[in-house]
C-alpha cells in the first residue's frame, strides 16, 4: 500500500505549559522533580498533587476524587489493566468500549510525544487521558481556543488511527463506523461500510478537491480531519463535567 | 408565475407602487365591512330570527310579493364574515410588506404590522365606529395563541433545549421572579415616594403592583420569535431567550392568579406564601404531564393511522388543542401543556405518519401561527388606538426603566451564578443579547385586559403602561438588535448542513462521552442521557412506532438521508456538472478504495457492477426513504417555507441554462471516462410531453421532473454510462406514489428521456451559472438550492431522527 508520510502529523499536541494556563487551580511554576506514585497513594489530597494538578489541569479535588475512583477500579493497586475496564458494568453496553479503553493505553494520548501501546497505566497517565476532557476556562484568547480544538480532535483522531500512521485509512473508518453500529441489531455489515465509504468520500471531496480517476485517497490527514469537522465545535462539546464531591460509593 | 417574478427587480418599484395603492383600496374596503355591521344589532342569533322571519312572511303573502332574486341579508354571515375580513387583512399586509422593496430588511414585520393596527384602528375611530374589542382575551387565549405555541413547540429543536435546560429554567423561573418583585416593588416604592400628584398614585397598594409587575416581567414567546426568527442568531441564544419565553408561562400564570386572588383579600400570610410555591410546582409540572400524556396519545393514535391517511394531520392537531385546553380547564400551564405535547409527540408521529401528511402538518402550522401571529400584532394597534387609556407620566417612565433596569440585573446576576455551573461559560456578549432581547408582547397585554375595572381601578393606567413597555420593547429593542448582533459580531447561526462525518462523530462523541463518565465513576449528563435513549429504544419505540422503523439507529437513518440527498443534488446539477464540494462527486470511490485489482477494466472502473443482492438494498433504501428523507432539510424558520426557484427571474434562468448546456458539453469533451450516449434524443417537446403525461402531480415546481440514478458510488453514476448494459434505478421523486415507483430500467432506453430531465433540472437551478465564478460564492448558492429542492423543512437537519432525549 502506498502510504504517503503527512509532513504535519508531526505536530505535537499542546504542550504543558499551554495547558497550565487554562488551569483555574492552583498553579505554581518551577521545577518539583515528579515522585513516585507510591508516596502520592500514601497522602492523598496533599501538596504531592500540585505536580499532577500543573500537568493536567485538574484541581486538588478533582484530583483526589479520580485518584479514589482510580484505587477502586484497582483494587488499590497502583496500575490499571485492560481487565479493569472491562470489568466496569456500565461500559458493557457501549458500542465504542474498546476504542476508549485502548485510548487509556495509547502512549500518544499522554501529552509526551510517545507512541505505541502499554499493557498497563498508573495514576498519572491516567489522570492525563481524562485531561483531554477538561471543560476548557471561559477567558480564553482565540490561540488558546484553537489549541485546545486541536488537542480534542488529536485525541479522537489517535482513537480512529489505530495503526498510528498519521492516517485514518479506509479500513480504519469501516472500522469505526462498525464499533459505532456493533450494538444495534439487525443490521448489515454491508450498511456500516457503505456509510464508511460514503464518509470517506466526503473527506476526499473535501481536502482535496477534484481526483483524477487514477489517483488515489491514501486517508484523512490530521490536517484534514481539522478541516472536515470545522464546523463541529468540539471545543464546546468534548467536555465532561469533573465533580468536586465524592461519588464512587455510588459506582459500582 | 412571471407576475410574481417582476416583485423583486428593481424594474418592479413602479409596479409596486401601484400595488401599494390596491392594497390600501382594499384596506379601505376592509374597514368598511368590518365596521359596518357594529353598529347593527351583532347577536348572530337575532339575525337568525330575523332570517327566520323573513323566510316564513313570504309563504304567508305568497302571491303578494314576488320571489327576491336579490337578497342582501349580511346578517346572516356576518361573524364569518368579519373574521374573514381581518384574516385577509392580515394576509394581505403580510404579502405587501415584503413587496416593498428593503423595507424589511430594516423594520422587523413585528413593528410593521403594529403600525397597520394603529393605523386600521385610527381608521376606525376617524369613520366615528366603536372599535371592536379586538384582543379579547379570550379570543388571544382560546384561538390564537395556541397556533403559535404548538408550532414553536412542535419543531422545538430539543437537543440544545435539554442541553441548556437548567439555564433556560434559572431565568424562566428565578428570572422572572425577580423581574416580578423587583419592578412591583420599586414601582410601589416610587408611587409612595411621589408627592406631587397624591390622588392617583399613592391610592396604590403594593399587591396590585406585585399584579403589575407579574403581568409586565414575562418574555414573550410571540415577540421574541417573530424578532429572532429575523436576526439569524446561534443555536445556544435563540433557545435560551425562545426557552425562556416559552417556560416563564408558568411563573406568570401562577404570580397572576396569586396576586389577583390576595388583591381582592388584601393580606398574604406565609401560608399563602408556601400555596403559592405549591402551585407553582403543580401548575407546571401538571402543564408537562397533560401535555406529555397527550403527546404520547397522539403518537399511540398515529400508529394505526396507516389507512386512513389524510386525517393523520388532524389528530396532531385536535390531541394537541385538547392539551391545551385540558390545561388551560385547572388553570394549570397551556403553554408548556403545549410545548411538552409537541415536542413528546413529534419523533414518534413522524415515523409513524406519512410524508404528506407530514408536509401538511408543517404547512398548516405555519401558516396557522404565521397568521395568529400577524393578527395578535394588528390587533395589538388596533387595541391600542382603541384605549382606554389613563397616561401618568411617572408611572409609565417609572414603569419602563425599572423593566429595563431589572433585566440586565437579572440576566447579569443569573449567568454569573449559572456560569459556575455550565461547561460552556456563557459570555457578556451572550448576557448581553439575552438581556436586550426580552421583548414583551400581546400575552401581557391580554393578561392586563383580564383584570376586573372593580377590584383594580388602575387598570387603564396599567394598560397604558404594559403597552407603552410592548411598544417599547418591540420597537427600539426589536429594531436596534439587529444592528447590534452586527456590531457586536455575535456569532451567528451555521447554515452549512450537516455532513456524514460530522454526524459520525456526534454519535462517536456521545458514546465516548458517556464511557468517559463512565470510567470516572460520574454519573452525569451523558450517562443519564444514554440510559434514556437506551429505554427509549427498547421499551418506548416499541409501543408508539409501527414497522421496523422503531430499531433503526440514528447513524442509518441519517445516512440514509444523506444518500438520497446526494442523489436529488447529482440529478438536479444535470449529471454530468460539477458539484458543490460537499458532495464527494468530484472523487470517486476507486480514489479511495486499496488498489486491488488494477487490471480491472476502465469500463468497469467507471461503472462497478452492481451485484443483485446490493441492488436489492438500494431499491429498498430508497423506497424506505422517499418518505421521510425529503423532510426537513433545512433550518427551521415559520415563516419563509420555500424560495421559490423561478423568482430571479425567467430571462436569467433561460440565459444560465443556455450557458450550462455548454459547459456540460465542455467537461463531457474535457472527461476522459465520459461519452455522450450514443442514442439520438428525441425532440425536447416530444419528451416534456411524456413526462407531463407520466407525471401527474404538482407538488412543487422544484421537485418535479428528477431521474435520479443511485449506488454507493454516486460519481459513477453522475455520468452518462457508457455501456448500454448497466441497470440504474430510476426514481421518480415527482409522483405522490413515489415510495413506490421505483423502477429499475435500461438507462439505455432511457437516456433520450434523462436528457431531457436534466434541462428541467438545469430550470430549476438558477444558481449553477455563478458556481465557476467564485467557488465561495457557488457554496452558498448551492445551499440555497438545496433548500429549494428538498423539501424545505421547518426543522433544522440534527432533529432529524433524534431520539426521544438528546
Amino acid at each position: 500500500m502506498n502510504v504517503r508520510r503527512d509532513p504535519l502529523r508531526s505536530l505535537s499536541i499542546p504542550t504543558v505549559s499551554v495547558q497550565s494556563r487554562l488551569v483555574s487551580g492552583p498553579v505554581k511554576s518551577g521545577g518539583r522533580s515528579s515522585r513516585g506514585m507510591g508516596a502520592l497513594q500514601s497522602l492523598p489530597g496533599n501538596p504531592e498533587y500540585l505536580d499532577l494538578a500543573e500537568k493536567t489541569g485538574f484541581s486538588f479535588e478533582q484530583i483526589k476524587i479520580l485518584h479514589k475512583r482510580f484505587k477502586q477500579l484497582s483494587h488499590n493497586e497502583e496500575a490499571l489493566q485492560r481487565d479493569h475496564f472491562n470489568a466496569i458494568p456500565d461500559l458493557a453496553c457501549n458500542p465504542i468500549r474498546s476504542q476508549i479503553i485502548e485510548a487509556f493505553f495509547d502512549r500518544r494520548n499522554f501529552r509526551q510525544n510517545g507512541e505505541g501501546i502499554v499493557e498497563e497505566i498508573r495514576f498519572e497517565e491516567f489522570l492525563l487521558v481524562m485531561s483531554h476532557f477538561r471543560p476548557p476556562s471561559l477567558h480564553k484568547i482565540e490561540e488558546q481556543r484553537d489549541s485546545v480544538r486541536r488537542e480534542k480532535l488529536k485525541f479522537i483522531f489517535n482513537m480512529h488511527d489505530t495503526d498510528n500512521d498519521g492516517t485514518i485509512t479506509l479500513e480504519e473508518y469501516r472500522h469505526v463506523v462498525e464499533e459505532l453500529l456493533s450494538l444495534s441489531e439487525g443490521l448489515e455489515k454491508d450498511t456500516a461500510k457503505s456509510i464508511a465509504d460514503a464518509a470517506m468520500l466526503e473527506v476526499a471531496s473535501i481536502s482535496m478537491g477534484h481526483m483524477e480517476p487514477d489517483e488515489f485517497y491514501e486517508g484523512i490527514t490530521f490536517e484534514h480531519f481539522l478541516k472536515l469537522l470545522n464546523g463541529f465545535e468540539i471545543e464546546s462539546r468534548m467536555n465532561i463535567r469533573f465533580l468536586n464531591m465524592d461519588t464512587t460509593t455510588l459506582c459500582k | 408565475m412571471p407576475s410574481r417574478t417582476g416583485s423583486h427587480r428593481p424594474a418592479g418599484i413602479g409596479k409596486s407602487l401601484s400595488e401599494r395603492g390596491l392594497l390600501l383600496l382594499i384596506v379601505l374596503v376592509l374597514l368598511e365591512g368590518s365596521v359596518l355591521p357594529l353598529g347593527a344589532a351583532s347577536s348572530p342569533d337575532i339575525s337568525h330570527k330575523e332570517d327566520l322571519d323573513k323566510h316564513k312572511v313570504p309563504e304567508e303573502n305568497y302571491t303578494k310579493k314576488a320571489f327576491p332574486v336579490l337578497d342582501l341579508d349580511y346578517h346572516h354571515v356576518h361573524t364569518p364574515f368579519e373574521v374573514s375580513l381581518w384574516v385577509l387583512l392580515a394576509s394581505l399586509m403580510k404579502l405587501g410588506f415584503h413587496l416593498i422593496p428593503r423595507l424589511s430588511g430594516i423594520v422587523p414585520e413585528s413593528c410593521l404590522l403594529i403600525t397597520v393596527g394603529l393605523l386600521v384602528g385610527g381608521l376606525i375611530k376617524l369613520a366615528g365606529e366603536k372599535v371592536p374589542p379586538v384582543l379579547d382575551s379570550k379570543l388571544f387565549f382560546l384561538c390564537l395563541l395556541p397556533p403559535i405555541i404548538l408550532d414553536a413547540g412542535y419543531f422545538l429543536p430539543i437537543r440544545p433545549f435539554m442541553e441548556n435546560l437548567g439555564t433556560i429554567l434559572m431565568f424562566a423561573v428565578v428570572g422572572t421572579l425577580w423581574n416580578a418583585f423587583f419592578v412591583g416593588g420599586l414601582l410601589y416604592a416610587v408611587c409612595q415616594i411621589q408627592p406631587a400628584n397624591p390622588s392617583i398614585l399613592h391610592n396604590i397598594e403594593l399587591l396590585p403592583c406585585l399584579l403589575f409587575g407579574s403581568i409586565v416581567s414575562a418574555v414573550d414567546p410571540v415577540a421574541v420569535l417573530a424578532v429572532f426568527e429575523e436576526i439569524h442568531i446561534n443555536e445556544l441564544l435563540h433557545i435560551l431567550v425562545f426557552g425562556e419565553s416559552l417556560l416563564n408561562d408558568a411563573v406568570t400564570v401562577v404570580l397572576y392568579h396569586l396576586f389577583e386572588e390576595y388583591s381582592g383579600a388584601g393580606t398574604v400570610s406565609v401560608l399563602d406564601c408556601v400555596l403559592g410555591v405549591i402551585s407553582f410546582l403543580v401548575v407546571s409540572i401538571g402543564g408537562v404531564l397533560v401535555g406529555a400524556f397527550y403527546g404520547i396519545l397522539t403518537a399511540f393514535t398515529s400508529r394505526f393511522t396507516s389507512h386512513t391517511r389524510v386525517i393523520e394531520p388532524l389528530f396532531v392537531f385536535v390531541y394537541s388543542y385538547m392539551a391545551y385546553l385540558s390545561a388551560e380547564m385547572f388553570h394549570l400551564s397551556g403553554i408548556m401543556a403545549l410545548i411538552a405535547c409537541g415536542a413528546v409527540m413529534r419523533p414518534y408521529v413522524e415515523a409513524n405518519i406519512s410524508h404528506k401528511s407530514h408536509t401538511t402538518i408543517k404547512y398548516f402550522l405555519k401558516m396557522w401561527s404565521s397568521v395568529s401571529e400577524t393578527l395578535i400584532f394588528i390587533f395589538l394597534g388596533v387595541a391600542t388606538v382603541d384605549g382606554p387609556h389613563a397616561w401618568d407620566w411617572t408611572f409609565v417612565t417609572v414603569t419602563v426603566i425599572l423593566c429595563l433596569v431589572s433585566r440586565v440585573i437579572g440576566v447579569i446576576g443569573l449567568t454569573y451564578v449559572i456560569n459556575k455551573f455550565r461547561i460552556v461559560k456563557l459570555t457578556t456578549k451572550d448576557q448581553f443579547i439575552v438581556a436586550y432581547g426580552g421583548l414583551r408582547g400581546a400575552i401581557a397585554f391580554s393578561l392586563g385586559f383580564l383584570l376586573d375595572e372593580n377590584l383594580f381601578p388602575m387598570r387603564k393606567m396599567f394598560l397604558t403602561a404594559i403597552i407603552t413597555v410592548i411598544f417599547f420593547t418591540v420597537f427600539v429593542q426589536g429594531m436596534t438588535i439587529k444592528p447590534l448582533v452586527e456590531l457586536l459580531a455575535v456569532k451567528k447561526k451555521q447554515e452549512a448542513k450537516r455532513t456524514i462525518n460530522e454526524e459520525i462523530h456526534t454519535q462517536f462523541l456521545d458514546h465516548l462521552l458517556t464511557g468517559i463518565e463512565d470510567i470516572c465513576g460520574h454519573y452525569g449528563h451523558h450517562h443519564w442521557k444514554d440510559k434514556l435513549n437506551r429505554f427509549n429504544k427498547k421499551y418506548v419505540k416499541k409501543c408508539l412506532i409501527a414497522g421496523e422503523r422503531s430499531r433503526e439507529p440514528q447513524l442509518i437513518a441519517f445516512y440514509h438521508k444523506m444518500e438520497f440527498k446526494q442523489a436529488i443534488e447529482l440529478v438536479e446539477s444535470g449529471g454530468g456538472i460539477k458539484l458543490p464540494s460537499a458532495v464527494p462527486s468530484t472523487v470517486s470511490m476507486q480514489n479511495i478504495q486499496p488498489k486491488k485489482p488494477p487490471t480491472a477494466k476502465p469500463a468497469e472502473r467507471v461503472l462497478p457492477q452492481l451485484p443483485k443482492g446490493r441492488e436489492e438494498e438500494i431499491r429498498k433504501i430508497l423506497r424506505s426513504n422517499l418518505q421521510r428523507t425529503r423532510m426537513r432539510l433545512r433550518s427551521y424558520n415559520r415563516h419563509t417555507l420555500v424560495a421559490d426557484p423561478f423568482e430571479d427571474g425567467f430571462g436569467d434562468l433561460l440565459m444560465k441554462k443556455q450557458k450550462m448546456i455548454e459547459l456540460e458539453k465542455k467537461i463531457h469533451d474535457m472527461n476522459n471516462y465520459l461519452t455522450v450516449p450514443a442514442a439520438p434524443p428525441d425532440s425536447p417537446t416530444m419528451c416534456r410531453a411524456r413526462l407531463a403525461s407520466g407525471k401527474d402531480t404538482d407538488f412543487k415546481p422544484a421537485q418535479q421532473h428528477k431521474g435520479n440514478t443511485i449506488c454507493p458510488d454516486p460519481q459513477a453514476y453522475s455520468m452518462k454510462p457508457t455501456s448500454d448494459s448497466v441497470p440504474t434505478i430510476h426514481v421518480d421523486l415527482a409522483s405522490p406514489q413515489s415510495p413506490d415507483s421505483v423502477n429499475v430500467m435500461d438507462e439505455f432506453k432511457r437516456a433520450s428521456k434523462k436528457r431531457d430531465e436534466e434541462d428541467q433540472g438545469l430550470m430549476m437551478r438558477p444558481s449553477t451559472g455563478l458556481r465557476h465564478a467564485g467557488e465561495a460564492d457557488g457554496g452558498k448558492e448551492q445551499q440555497k438550492l438545496t433548500r429549494c429542492l428538498s423539501d424545505p423543512g421547518p426543522s433544522a437537519d440534527e432533529e432529524e431522527d433524534e431520539p426521544f432525549l438528546p
